[in-house]
C-alpha cells in the first residue's frame, strides 16, 4: 500500500536545495515514438503494417517480417509482471539518490516483453497495466501498476516523478482577471495544492470573480501584470522560490484577421500578453523552477501555457490573435528544451474557442472555465506535454495530425469574400 | 550440411596478464601486453603473426584496423568479433576455420579491456540501442538488474534458492585463491555470501562480477606448424555459436546452446559424462547454472539439485571454473569472454600450475554474451582436447 505523502515541513534557507540529476535522456529517432504517444497520454507500440506483430523495443524494421511499416498503434496495456527486481545500487546519479528503485519485466498481452518500471502496489507476479509517462529527461517511459486503483497510488515515489501533481504544490496562477481563475484556483485546491497565488493586474479596475477567488482556501492574490517587466520581476523576487507550479492564463484576445483590422495596435497588445508575457515570466521565473526540481515533496514539476489550439492551424476571424498564440507555441517549444535539462516540464493546454465576450459570435461548443480546469488538473496529474480541452480542440488536432494542409484549407475556406 | 571437423587445428600459448581493479592504461595497451605474452610464451615475433582477431569494450575509436597499424601486424586475415562473453569461443572457431584453410598461418586471438574510474557507467550507456531505448531508462541498473530479472524468474520456475547460486560462488573463490592472477583473495564462505550487501534484489555483492582490467590471449595454428616449432598444443573437437536463440521466450531460461547441443556432443565423439572440467561463462551465477542444464550435464530446472552434491573445486569431481572464473578473477571488458578458454588451454596442455586438475584431457568452454536488451543473445561452446 502506498504511503500518503505527508505536507513538506518548511523549507530550512540554510540548507543546501539538492542539485537536480535526470534519468539517462537518450534515445534511438525510433523510441521517440513512446516520448510522442506519452507527451499527449497515448499508450502506443509499434505494430507491423504487415504482419500485425507488435515490437518492442522500438524497431526500424519489423523483428517477424522485416518490414519498415511500423505505426505506432493503440494496443492493450495490460500484462503480467513475470520477474522484478530492486536496484539498491546504481551508477547513474538520478537512480542512485532514489534507491531502492523497483523494476520488472512485464510479459504483455499484446506479445512483447518489456523492461518496466514497478509501482509500489503492484503484488509479485501479479496482473498490471502500463502508463506511458513523460520523465524527469521528458522521455517516455513505461511503469506497471496495478489494474485496479489503489488508495494514494499518485503518491507512489516513481509514479509522483512521472507527474506534476499539485498535491502539497504551490501554484502561480497569472491574470486574476480570466474568467477561467477561479475554476483554476478551485480545482488546484481541491488536489491538495496548499497556496495558490493569483496575480492582478491592474488591481484598481474592479472586475468579477475576485470574491470568488478569495473563497478559495490558500488563495493569495498579489499584484503582477506581464507587460509589465518591473512588476514579474519583484513578484518573482518575493515568491519566486515557493513557485512549484506556474500556469501561464494571462491572455489577450481580439477578433479579426490582418485586413479586417485597420492598424497593428491590438497585435502589439496580443504580442505583448500572449507572446512577451511568456518571455518575461519565464525569464524571471524560470531559473528558479528548474533549480528547485529536486526540492522534495514539494519540488519545481511545470510551466503551464494556456494557449489557443488556432496556434496550430489559424482561423482569420481570429487570424492576429492566433498569430501571437503562435508564436508563443514556438516560444513554448524553446523553453520547453531549454528546461529539459533541469526535469521542469513544459505542458501546453491547446483550447478552443472559450465561453467568453470575445468568443460570443462564435457557435458552440465552446470550453468553460470548469472544464479547462479539469483539463488542466488532468494533464498535470499525468504528467502531460500537450493538452487539448474541449471538442474543437481535439477536433482540430486529430485533423493537423492526418494533414496540416488539408486543415488550413478546410479551416478557411467558406468565406466567400469579393 | 554437416559441420567439418576442426581436425589439424593446433591451439598454442595461452597466456593472461594479472587483473587489475582500476588501470590508468588503456585497452591498446592490455591488449598488446596479452598479445607480447603470448607471442613469447611462443617464442615468436609480430611480424610472424599473419592473422588477427581482437574483441574489447574500451578500444574506442579503435578497431582491430586501428590495431594493426598501432602494434605493427600485417595480418592477411583480420576480424573485430564484439560478442562479449561468447568472443573468446567465436574467435577460436574462426580462426580454426581461417587456418584450415589456408586464408592465415598463424592467427592472434586476442582481448583486453582497461577499466578506468567511471568507465563501467561510460560504457553502460553506449552499449546497446536497446538498452539504451529500453532497458537502462530503468533504474540504470546495468547488467545487475537483467540477471536480478533472470535470477528472480529462475527461483520462481524452478524453485531455486540463493543457497543454490551461492554453491557456485563459494567453490570458484576457493578455486581464485589457487590462481595467482586472480582479482579476489580472500575465502568466501556459503554465509558470507548469503548476507552480502543486496545490490539489486535478488542479486547481492557476491553474483557480481568485479570490473577490472587485464587482457587474454591465445595463437591458433595448424598442427605441422605448432609441431614444426616444438610448441604444446590443444586440439578443437566441436564447437558451436548461436545468436537471438528461442527469441519467444517471455524470459531468458535457456539459451542457444539447447539448438545445437547434440550437433555438438556428436561433433566431440562424447557426451557431458566424457568432460574432465567446465568452464562456463559466469558474470552471474544463474547463468552458469543455465549452462549446466543447457550443456546436458543435467535437466532444465535441475541445476541446484545436480551441484548440491558436487565438488566445483579443482580436486572435486566436477572441476568448474577452475581460474576462479570472473566471479573470483574479475571481470577484464571483453577479456571475461576469454578467460574461461584461456584457462581450459592451460589445463589440457597441463600448464594451469596450481590451478590444475589431475588429468585433463578434456575441457568443454562454453561463452554467453551481449545483454542487448533482457536476454543474452550470444552463446558459444568449444570441447577441446589435450594432443
Amino acid at each position: 500500500m502506498t504511503t500518503p505523502l505527508t505536507p513538506p515541513p518548511k523549507k530550512d534557507p540554510q540548507k543546501r536545495t539538492v542539485s537536480p540529476t535526470r534519468p539517462p535522456e537518450m534515445r534511438s529517432r525510433a523510441a521517440l515514438g513512446l516520448t510522442a504517444a506519452a507527451a499527449d497520454g497515448r499508450f502506443q507500440l509499434q505494430q507491423c503494417a504487415e504482419c500485425g506483430k507488435v515490437q518492442y523495443p522500438p524497431r526500424d524494421a519489423c523483428a517477424g517480417c522485416l518490414s519498415p511499416d511500423l505505426p505506432w498503434t493503440d494496443v492493450s496495456p495490460a500484462g503480467e509482471l513475470i520477474a522484478e527486481t530492486t536496484v539498491r545500487t546504481s551508477t547513474k546519479l538520478y537512480f542512485r539518490e532514489r534507491t531502492p528503485w523497483r523494476a520488472g519485466s512485464v510479459k504483455l498481452d499484446a506479445g512483447p516483453t518489456i523492461i518496466a518500471h514497478v509501482h509500489g502496489d503492484v503484488a509479485r507476479g501479479a496482473r498490471v497495466s502500463l502508463l506511458n509517462r513523460l520523465d524527469r529527461s521528458g522521455q517516455g517511459v513505461l511503469l506497471a501498476v496495478p489494474l485496479e486503483r489503489t488508495p494514494d497510488m499518485e503518491d507512489d515515489p516513481q509514479m509522483r516523478a512521472l507527474s506534476s501533481d499539485p498535491k502539497h504544490r504551490r501554484v502561480l496562477i497569472t491574470d486574476a482577471k480570466n474568467p477561467n481563475a477561479p475554476a483554476l484556483a478551485e480545482a488546484l485546491a481541491a488536489a491538495g495544492s496548499p497556496i495558490i497565488f493569483v496575480a492582478e493586474p491592474e488591481a484598481w479596475l474592479p472586475y468579477p470573480g475576485r470574491e470568488r477567488l478569495l473563497a478559495v482556501p490558500g488563495v493569495e492574490i498579489l499584484p503582477m501584470d506581464v507587460t509589465d517587466t518591473a512588476s514579474v520581476q519583484k513578484l518573482a523576487g518575493e515568491i519566486g522560490g515557493k513557485v512549484d507550479i506556474l500556469i501561464n492564463n494571462a491572455r489577450f484576445v481580439r477578433p479579426g484577421g490582418v485586413l479586417a483590422r485597420g492598424d497593428t495596435t491590438f497585435a502589439r497588445e496580443e504580442m505583448e500578453v500572449n507572446y512577451l508575457g511568456l518571455m518575461r515570466l519565464a525569464q524571471s521565473f524560470g531559473p528558479g523552477m528548474c533549480s528547485r526540481t529536486a526540492d522534495g515533496v514539494n519540488s519545481a514539476a511545470a510551466w503551464v501555457n494556456i494557449l489557443s489550439v488556432n496556434a496550430l492551424a489559424t482561423t482569420p476571424d481570429y487570424g492576429c490573435f492566433a498569430a501571437s498564440n503562435a508564436a508563443a507555441f514556438s516560444l513554448s517549444q524553446s523553453l520547453r528544451a531549454e528546461y529539459r535539462s533541469s526535469g521542469l516540464r513544459v505542458m501546453n493546454v491547446f483550447v478552443g474557442p472559450t465561453e467568453d465576450d470575445w468568443h460570443q459570435p462564435l457557435p458552440p461548443p465552446k470550453v468553460l472555465p470548469e472544464g479547462l480546469a479539469k483539463d488542466v488538473l488532468r494533464g498535470l496529474k499525468e504528467g502531460l506535454e500537450d493538452v487539448y480541452s474541449g471538442d474543437v480542440a481535439k477536433d482540430l488536432y486529430e485533423r493537423y495530425r492526418r494533414d496540416p494542409k488539408v486543415l488550413e484549407r478546410e479551416i478557411t475556406m467558406g468565406n466567400e469574400g469579393a | 550440411m554437416k559441420r567439418q571437423s576442426y581436425d589439424g587445428v593446433a591451439i598454442v600459448a595461452p597466456f593472461s596478464t594479472p587483473y587489475q581493479r582500476y588501470s590508468i592504461e588503456t585497452a591498446h595497451w592490455w591488449i598488446a601486453a596479452g598479445l607480447r605474452g603470448s607471442l613469447k610464451a611462443a617464442n615468436l615475433k609480430p611480424a610472424d603473426l599473419d592473422g588477427f582477431t581482437v574483441s574489447s569494450f574500451t578500444l574506442f575509436p579503435d578497431t582491430a584496423v586501428g590495431l594493426t597499424q598501432h602494434l605493427g601486424l600485417t595480418p592477411r586475415w583480420l576480424d573485430h568479433i564484439p560478442m562479449g562473453g561468447a568472443s573468446g569461443v567465436v574467435a577460436l572457431r574462426r580462426a580454426a576455420r581461417a587456418v584450415q584453410a589456408g586464408d592465415a598461418d598463424i592467427i592472434a586471438c586476442a582481448s583486453g579491456d582497461t577499466n578506468h574510474i567511471d568507465s563501467f557507467r561510460q560504457l553502460l550507456s553506449s552499449f546497446s540501442r536497446f538498452a539504451m531505448d529500453a532497458s537502462y531508462p530503468y533504474g540504470y541498473g546495468g547488467p545487475n538488474a537483467n540477471f536480478a530479472f533472470l535470477t528472480d524468474r529462475y527461483m520462481t520456475e524452478f524453485g531455486a534458492a540463493r543457497e543454490d547460486f551461492g554453491r557456485i560462488c563459494v567453490a570458484q573463490r576457493a578455486n581464485a585463491l589457487n590462481s595467482p592472477n586472480a582479482v579476489m583473495k580472500k575465502p568466501l564462505t556459503l554465509d558470507q555470501y548469503l548476507n552480502a550487501r543486496p545490490i539489486a534484489d535478488p542479486i547481492a555483492l557476491f553474483d557480481c562480477v568485479m570490473p577490472c582490467a587485464g587482457a587474454e590471449c591465445f595463437l591458433v595454428m595448424r598442427v605441422e606448424e605448432a609441431e614444426k616449432r616444438g610448441l604444446p598444443y590443444a586440439r578443437l573437437s566441436a564447437a558451436i555459436e548461436r545468436h537471438n536463440a528461442h527469441p519467444e521466450d517471455p524470459i531468458q531460461l535457456r539459451g542457444g546452446w539447447t539448438m545445437d547441443i547434440d550437433e555438438f556432443y556428436e561433433m566431440a565423439g562424447c557426451g557431458p559424462e566424457g568432460v574432465d572440467l567446465l568452464q562456463t561463462y559466469d558474470d552471474y551465477p544463474v547463468i552458469s547454472m543455465m549452462q549446466i542444464e543447457d550443456l546436458g550435464f543435467c535437466g532444465k530446472g535441475e541445476g541446484p539439485v545436480f551441484i548440491r552434491d558436487k565438488d566445483m573445486t579443482t580436486n572435486g569431481d566436477f572441476p568448474h571454473n577452475t581460474s576462479g572464473g570472473q566471479l573470483s578473477g574479475g571481470q577484464a571488458g571483453a577479456a571475461g569472454g576469454f578467460i574461461g578458454l584461456v584457462e581450459a588451454i592451460r589445463q589440457v596442455l597441463g600448464q594451469a600450475d596450481a590451478t590444475q586438475v589431475a588429468n585433463a584431457k578434456r575441457a568443454l568452454v562454453s561463452g554467453f554474451g551481449m545483454i542487448n536488451y533482457d536476454r543474452g543473445v550470444c552463446s558459444a561452446a568449444a570441447m577441446l582436447e589435450a594432443s
